[in-house]
């Protein structure tokens, strides 16, 4: 059964690319903007995760909480510090900072720990079993599980509590929402910290599940992350993860058609396809282009 | 007072014009059937150079071949020497840098006047002197240069005056090749290669070709490229293809990736992949259990339990009180090498010494049995080991 096989590669990567697309659609939903720092959002998550487990001895579930909640606050100090001044600055200045703060954060971390990558400790069991006559591992299912919980829990806070009104309100028209009442300011940094809180959460799971990371991980799976966010409707939430999920499969399918290198390749494809022949997204609706 | 002026004026003239005589002489002694002239000119020692990097970027590659080139020269001198002469050893730090290495090359040569070089460690700084070795007619050995061009040039002509003690990359693709073929007895195989690394790609297309003539069949060729970390797709694929043999050439920061996402995906059957394999590193990326059943190829290891090696095992580290590495094996191999070559020359003379170069037939190394080819690469054994729960372990040692 290598169809079945590959169907769970692509899903485990794609449930990986999901998690960083959320944080891309969530931000970009609120204030416009591509945040490209939020790979090494990520990439700041997995170290976060790996030192928790192996300097301090934190199991699975304690360090992916840590770093979730450090990822959060980090989020929101990024948001306070480059991208509060320039709310009202052109679109292009605020992408260009973002462009910076991603640089910056990925040769801090260089210039504090060095470019050597680490080897991610086990802290599941290798055992796999045979289902289907394909190889599930552990990890895969608790990743996947993982990823599952977290996309119904942010569903739950954007459809069931205040800040996800408040989100969704400011998202629709921040003006208005300002004469309703909401703190804009604390609703902008709420979806920084929900968003990197989840890049932090895809950070361990990639480093569990891909054992090796470095100061530059984030870089191609942040780019991916976007490709994802695009094709599934950037803005749109379910289309994050529905955008992740099909661009890991597609991903998985092309290898295992023996394109291997062509891989990388085929997500920028598609995102090219993407923005010809539907610039909204998979579920996005077409909107008037505002002149 | 004006006599004994004249006298010592007439002595120094003559002195010197003895000397301009003298280099005449010596210089038409090398240039024609020059053994004589160098051997009176050397006296009782025969000068070699060894030019290697002592300090800088990779001084450990150059400081461990002087360690093990010194106790091979003790050793030589102690029984005896090379003909009834002694060895003169005359180092060089070249600082790992490949300017230095040529003037080094050119100090050795012209002021110490050595009848053979051994060096330098690293193939940047021996091909910065193979172009004087070629001019001045002086044999150069290097112990670790592994890319082609130390010994062959871009014009694809080989550098007359120049050999190397280690194999060269692609060599071991076929001693992979062979070890599938003769020791792990399988007929499949698949081949994962690092499509970004000419080093792989070589050795991808060593080992294809030779296992092909020796009756194998590759049943799946697939690449990567450095730098990804998901491999899962392209290994469902080549477990599909029910390979009995994994060949995957490639460097440990990725090999270790794929071994553990192969084993996840229960792809039992052996791996193996070459010296890029060799770091600590591949054991906490793949895990100690996925590398059971895994082999790389090194030119040398301190288990080996054939005679040779052991005794060098042994002295180097009564000397030095440490295990040999495969630069201290390589850089002992390089001296007896040139002694045996120089004994069977019969004389010091580069050209004679180059040609008993040429002509070495399965002489008996620390590193196995040595040949050279007409591209000046050798044809020697390899060393494959076994990785035993995140311990490299002698396996066997495959012979040419």
């Amino acid at each position: 059964m290598e169809w079945l096989q590959q169907l769970i590669n692509g899903i485990s990567l794609g449930s990986i690319y999901a998690l960083i697309a959320l944080g891309y659609t969530m931000v970009y939903g609120i204030i416009k903007l591509i945040n490209f720092a939020h790979g090494d959002v990520f990439m700041v998550g997995s170290f976060i995760g790996f030192y928790s487990i192996t300097v301090f001895g934190l199991g699975f579930f304690p360090a992916l909480i840590l770093s979730m909640a450090a990822c959060a606050l980090f989020g929101v100090i990024i948001e306070r510090i480059a991208y509060k001044r320039l709310r009202n600055a052109t679109r292009i200045a605020a992408l260009i900072t973002a462009i910076g703060v991603s640089l910056l954060i990925e040769y801090g971390v260089i210039y504090i720990r060095g470019a050597q990558p680490e080897a991610y400790p086990n802290v599941f069991s290798n055992r796999s079993f045979e289902f289907l006559g394909a190889q599930i591992s552990i990890q895969s299912i608790l990743i996947l599980s993982v990823s599952v919980v977290l996309m119904i829990l942010l569903q739950f806070i954007v459809h069931k509590t205040k800040t996800g009104k408040a989100m969704r309100a400011v998202s629709h028209d921040t003006e208005a929402a300002k004469l309703m009442g909401i703190n804009v300011d604390n609703t902008i940094s709420a979806t920084f910290a929900i968003g990197s809180a989840l890049a932090g959460a895809a950070g361990v799971i990639f480093g569990v599940y891909y054992t090796k990371i470095d100061p530059l991980m984030g870089v191609i799976p942040g780019v991916k992350a976007f490709v994802a966010a695009v094709l599934g409707g950037i803005g749109i939430i379910p289309g994050a993860m529905v955008g992740g999920l099909v661009l890991g499969v597609v991903e998985t399918i092309v290898s295992a058609l023996g394109f291997s290198l062509w891989r990388d390749a085929a997500a920028f494809v598609i995102l090219i396809l993407i923005l010809i022949f539907r610039p909204s997204g998979i579920f996005g609706k077409n909107t008037r282009e505002k002149v | 007072m004006k006599k004994s002026k004249f006298a010592s004026l007439f002595l120094a003239s003559s002195l010197l014009v003895g000397v301009l005589a003298g280099c005449g002489a010596e210089e038409e002694g090398t240039s024609s059937n020059g053994g004589e002239g160098s051997s009176a000119n050397g006296g009782d020692t025969i000068k070699i150079g060894a030019n290697l990097e002592l300090s800088g970027a990779v001084a450990s590659y150059g400081t461990s071949e002087a360690d093990a080139i010194d106790l091979a020269v003790e050793e030589i001198n102690a029984e005896g020497g090379i003909d009834g002469k002694q060895i003169e050893l005359i180092k060089v730090d070249n600082k790992s840098d490949a300017a230095e290495a040529t003037s080094a090359a050119i100090k050795l040569t012209s002021q110490d006047k050595v009848v053979a070089i051994i060096g330098a460690a690293t193939s940047g700084a021996s091909v910065a002197q193979v172009q004087i070795a070629t001019d001045t007619k002086t044999p150069m050995i290097s112990p670790s240069g592994t890319s082609t061009t130390v010994t062959v040039g871009d014009d694809g002509k080989v550098n007359p005056f120049t050999f190397r003690t280690a194999f060269i990359d692609p060599f071991q693709g076929t001693v992979a090749a062979n070890f599938a073929t003769n020791e792990l007895k399988v007929k499949t195989a698949a081949v994962y290669a690092d499509n970004a690394s000419d080093y792989a790609k070589g050795l991808a297309a060593s080992f294809i070709k030779d296992f092909e003539a020796a009756g194998g069949t590759i049943v799946a060729e697939e690449s990567y490229v450095a730098k990804d970390t998901d491999f899962r797709s392209t290994l469902t694929r080549i477990k599909s293809s029910n390979p009995e043999f994994v060949f995957i050439p490639g460097y440990y920061e990725e090999v270790g990736l794929i071994v553990k996402q192969a084993r996840e995906l229960g792809i039992t059957v052996p791996l193996m992949g070459a010296d890029g394999w060799d770091s600590p590193t591949i054991v906490d990326l793949a895990g100690a259990d996925a590398l059971n059943n895994t082999f790389i190829i090194t030119a040398y290891s301190a288990d080996d339990p054939d005679g040779k090696a052991k005794a060098f095992a042994e002295s180097f580290s009564k000397k030095y009180g440490k295990d040999p590495n495969s630069f201290n094996a390589l850089g002992y191999d390089s001296v007896y090498l040139l002694k045996d070559a120089i004994e069977r020359a019969g004389s010091t003379d580069g050209t004679k010494i180059k040609e008993a170069i040429e002509a070495t037939d399965q002489l008996e190394l620390v590193t196995g049995l040595y040949s050279v080819d007409e591209n000046h690469h050798p044809i020697k054994s390899a060393v494959i080991i076994e990785f035993v729960d995140g311990k490299q372990v002698f396996n066997t040692k495959v012979n040419p």
